[in-house]
């Protein structure tokens, strides 16, 4: 029951079903009797697989949602989408270019975008997704990777795109090149392997393997915690 | 090839697509004249007009619809203000409607992909593509 | 003078040589090309369907942000200016289209109706070439601190920038803008039969071969005509008559190989600006062992 009692009416798969009014939309489907076997995962908006379509009664706007995330409301007609078909090409980050040529040479379907914006629409993290299929278009591969960080390859905007095109694909594309070529190495990783090639943490370490269970908890319990 | 009443449908199809009024063309062949492609073709420009008037399906057969490079030659030079390739361009789409697709993607190899122009690459997917 | 400038994808990725040529020769002339903070490729061929509205969707975005950067005081006037023939031909169809066709214009606006804007149909859509004239071409002149002098060029049209009727940024039977800006570049102008006849376009990606006879026609006849080099304002007819040259070769043997560069890129030359403005390394057959011969570069 909800706090207050409230119940809304929802209609999964096209069965009616009544529901509190606080649940998710993934937690008002098994209140109804559903059992996810696909289409959940990390419950917590950041894995994608909680992909789900829905309209609302009487409005003809087809609009989407992580289900984990997505709190029911009134009237809501669901289905979800446990798996979003695509082909994810193979390539090796080491032999590409931060390029436009490149997004062309493995997803040349790219070329067809038709710059309708259904991908943004269809978008639950509301991302800008077409501005990041154009950036990759046009050779914009810092902007691409920006524009599509929080992506979570849920798969709504490939469902619904006319041109055919696999967002997601094109996005995670760009955030390898830019992090490989445009990002570069990050220096203070490069800095600490290197100190702790040169052993600078062997002492620690091995005094630490010494200690009993007891030590090392109150050790952990009571360290520094320094946030910059 | 008799014209048949049936073929009028697709007369009008052709008709309301392109917004041309075909029925004004006299076959003088001006369009034909100035044509880069027509070595390409297996029926002139003109000769496939001639088709949409009598409402000849056969004109979605002809190879002249897709070796076309819309460069409305034909539209300045027709007497009687007729744009020529905008007729080719919705009889290419009654065909790339069907689901349709004159070319593959697959067919570019990767150097290909990597070289060619973007312009070069999205205008013959939009123009040859379902 | 600040305008709004939409440069297409070509122009960001392998023709980067007329971007850099364009911007820095009209930055000479105190023309600012400024691009818009977003945009979209425009999809490169107008829609020409009466039923379409979806393929209007990607020119008038662009259209509508050229809007949003008069609104928030970043260019004069609601007018975009393109330099890809293409993108010309296809933003200002559109534009047309949403102008004149009240009914497309409204199955355009409930598609965009959710979205922060709607275009309102108020910008105008020009070439730079169309710009320059504007400008006067005794300000063009002005600036030439180095005329192509003895320079035999012969410009190119192509199709898009003249075609259909009402489109095009001069008469279709009897253009000049492309001559007259040449000429005040100090240049010789070398007129000839086929410069408005197609290059192939897009047949350039499956049939190379038409490509080449096309190219191996249009080529032949400028040089008969006495052209050393060929000018043109399309980064497609530029890889058509530069790029494949080498098919041309390969079917014709005796093919005589003829620079190819954007007239920007001669704009850039005559206003005596450095190698990074001209950026003429990146045309296809090698425009420079030419220009050097004449003494301009």
């Amino acid at each position: 029951m909800s706090e207050n009692g409230k119940m809304v009416t929802i209609y999964v798969l096209g069965k009616r079903h009544v529901v509190p009014a606080d649940l998710t939309m993934m937690k008002a489907m098994e209140y109804a009797g559903h059992q996810f076997r696909r289409g959940a995962g990390c419950r917590g908006g950041f894995c994608g697989a909680c992909a789900t379509v829905y309209r609302k009664k009487g409005s003809y706007k087809l609009l989407g949602a992580l289900a984990c995330q997505k709190i029911v409301e009134d009237g809501m007609i669901i289905a979800q989408i446990p798996f979003s078909p695509s082909e994810k090409k193979t390539y090796n980050v080491s032999d590409l270019k931060a390029e436009a040529n490149t997004f062309l040479q493995y997803y040349p379907e790219i070329a067809r975008c038709l710059a309708c914006n259904t991908c943004t629409k269809a978008c639950p993290q509301d991302i800008m997704v077409m501005d990041y299929v154009q950036a990759a278009l046009r050779g914009d591969v810092a902007q691409a990777a920006k524009l599509s960080f929080d992506c979570l390859s849920c798969g709504l905007c490939a469902m619904r795109c006319p041109a055919e095109i696999v967002p997601y694909h094109i996005g995670q594309l760009a955030r390898r090149l830019e992090s490989k070529y445009i990002e570069g190495p990050t220096e203070h990783v490069l800095k600490r392997c290197a100190e702790v090639e040169e052993g600078k943490y062997n002492a620690e370490i091995a005094e630490m393997m010494k200690m009993d269970k007891p030590t090392l908890a109150n050790k952990y319990n009571t360290r520094e915690m320094r946030i910059k | 090839m008799r014209p048949t009443p049936a073929d009028k449908t697709f007369r009008d199809r052709v008709k309301e697509l392109s917004g041309e009024n075909i029925d004004l063309c006299f076959q003088c062949g001006a369009c034909s004249g100035g044509c880069p492609m027509t070595e390409e073709m297996d029926y002139l420009p003109s000769k496939v007009i001639r088709m949409a008037q009598l409402g000849l399906e056969d004109a979605l057969a002809t190879k002249t619809i897709w070796v076309c490079t819309t460069c409305f030659n034909c539209e300045v030079r027709c007497p009687r203000g007729i744009d020529i390739a905008n007729v080719m361009e919705s009889l290419r789409q009654l065909v790339l409607r069907k689901k349709y697709d004159r070319i593959s993607l697959t067919d570019l190899s990767d150097e290909q992909l990597r070289t060619l122009p973007q312009v070069a690459i999205i205008s013959s997917l939009r123009k040859l593509t379902a | 003078m600040k305008v709004a400038y939409y440069p297409g994808c070509t122009l960001k990725t392998t023709a980067k040589e007329f971007d850099l040529s364009a911007r820095a020769a009209s930055a000479a002339l105190g023309i600012d090309l400024i691009e818009p903070p977003r945009w979209n490729c425009c999809g490169t061929v107008h829609a020409l369907a009466k039923d379409d509205v979806m393929h209007h969707l990607a020119p008038l975005r662009n259209l509508l942000r050229v809007e949003e950067m008069k609104d928030q005081g970043l260019v004069d006037e609601k007018r975009v200016v393109a330099l890809c023939a293409m993108c010309y031909n296809t933003l200002k169809r559109s534009n047309q289209a949403f102008n004149t066709d009240s009914d497309k214009a409204g199955k355009v606006k409930e598609s965009m109706n959710n979205e922060a804007a709607v275009y309102s149909g108020g910008v105008e859509v020009e070439h730079l070439l169309e710009t320059l004239r504007t400008h006067g071409w005794d300000k063009v002149s002005a600036r030439v601190n180095k005329p192509l002098k003895g320079l035999k060029v012969a410009p190119y049209y192509g199709c898009l920038l003249l075609r259909p009727r009402g489109i095009g940024v001069d008469s279709a039977d009897n253009p000049k803008v492309f001559e007259d800006l040449l000429k005040s570049l100090g240049a010789e102008v070398v007129d000839f039969g086929y410069k408005q006849k197609c290059c192939g376009s897009y047949h350039t990606v499956y049939m190379p071969e038409v490509v080449a006879d096309l190219g191996n026609r249009i080529l032949t006849q400028a040089q008969a005509a006495g052209a050393e080099m060929v000018a043109t304002a399309c980064p497609l007819c530029e890889f058509n008559l530069g790029d494949r040259q080498a098919e041309v070769l390969k079917k014709y043997p005796r093919f005589g190989s003829i620079p190819i560069v954007y007239f920007t890129q001669l704009m850039a030359v005559a206003f005596g600006l450095g190698e990074e403005e001209t950026a003429l390394g990146m045309n296809k057959p090698d425009p420079r062992p030419l220009l050097r011969e004449k003494g301009l570069i």
